[in-house]
């Protein structure tokens, strides 16, 4: 009896490696700035170039900060459950417009609406790269306190701001 | 007059003849450096590429940022420390020794230890219980008569 049940033991553990390594998702990496400050920038407005944006005049807030661009696919994909939020209020949401033509960037705006309070231009992806960007869009969650509590790589879904963004908010809003 | 005009046109190409191709960089000590780091890095979009092969646009970037960082005089454990900030330990085709990574490192070595201490013990199993097996008065008789009868039963 006990000859069959070591390599029954040995293959139940495989197969439960197995079944997890199945349901990780290798496009995922973990950010490290998860719990760290919003890295710092000062970049020009999408809406008027002459203004800037930092994430310290953002301090006392708690906001999305989505990065996209108009070439990028996944983002439209996107954008309607961003437009929805921004109806509803209560979290407002910036955008980085990421390695992209500003106007192209507005086009996109006129033609399909505007989720954001501001957009900020990172021309050169100087900016994306603090951020630890690889893949638009990315979405960030920043604390009153400018800290970065939680990133979404690819589109944002109803289903993610209500299982994991808008619970997460509520505590960070209290 | 028309013939020499063709023969002229037939001639024009020789004057455009290519150029020889431009360095890539101005700083060749600073590329190969570039390029020797980067060979351990992984390219976050293609992710199995390194940093050095790859053609995405981010791994252009990066290799644009760590070029910079040189030329700044930053050191390659530096830069390295740069993008883990940013992108984690994923960024690494050697991940580094702490608790996180230890049964990565000492797995391997832990398993062949635990199989040779099995098949050590699964050996010294065997030989006792061949030992235990001996044959009996009668059996080891019957072997010498099959023996002297050189197999003929």
């Amino acid at each position: 009896m006990k000859r069959f049940l070591i390599p029954l033991g040995i293959f139940i553990v495989l197969v439960g490696f197995l079944a997890v390594g199945l349901k990780l998702d290798p496009r995922e990496v973990p950010s490290p700035l998860i719990g760290k400050p919003a890295p710092d920038f000062n970049l020009p407005l999408l809406s008027d170039p002459a203004k800037h944006l930092s994430p310290a005049d953002l301090r006392g807030k708690v906001w999305l900060f989505n990065v996209w661009a108009s070439w990028c696919a996944s983002c439209r994909q996107e954008h309607e459950t961003l437009l929805e939020l921004s109806r509803q209020g209560g979290l407002p949401i910036y955008g980085m417009d990421y390695k992209d033509q500003p106007a192209d960037a507005q086009t996109v705006l006129n033609s399909m609406g505007n989720p954001y309070v501001e957009t900020v231009v990172d021309l050169d992806g100087r900016a994306g790269i603090n951020y630890g960007v690889y893949g638009v869009p990315e979405t960030y969650l920043i604390d009153k306190n400018g800290i970065i509590r939680y990133k979404l790589t690819g589109p944002l879904t109803r289903e993610g701001l209500d299982k994991k963004i808008f619970p997460l908010v509520k505590e960070l809003q209290k | 007059m028309r013939l020499l005009t063709i023969l002229l046109a037939l001639l024009l190409p020789l004057s455009v003849m290519a150029g020889e191709a431009k360095p890539v960089a101005e700083d060749p000590v600073l590329e190969q450096r570039m390029i020797a780091l980067s060979e351990d890095l992984r390219c976050l979009v293609c992710q199995n590429e390194s940093l050095a092969g790859s053609r995405a646009d981010l791994a252009q970037d990066l290799r644009q940022e760590i070029r910079e960082q040189m030329r700044a005089g930053k050191s390659d454990k530096e830069v390295i420390t740069y993008l883990t900030q940013r992108y984690g330990d994923f960024v690494l085709y050697k991940p580094p020794l702490k608790p996180l990574t230890w049964l990565l490192w000492f797995g391997p070595f832990a398993l062949l230890i635990g199989a040779a201490g099995g098949f050590y013990a699964y050996l010294k199993r065997r030989t006792s219980r061949l030992a235990d097996e001996s044959l009996s008065e009668e059996e080891k008789k019957r072997v010498a008569a099959l023996l002297a009868n050189d197999g003929n039963e």
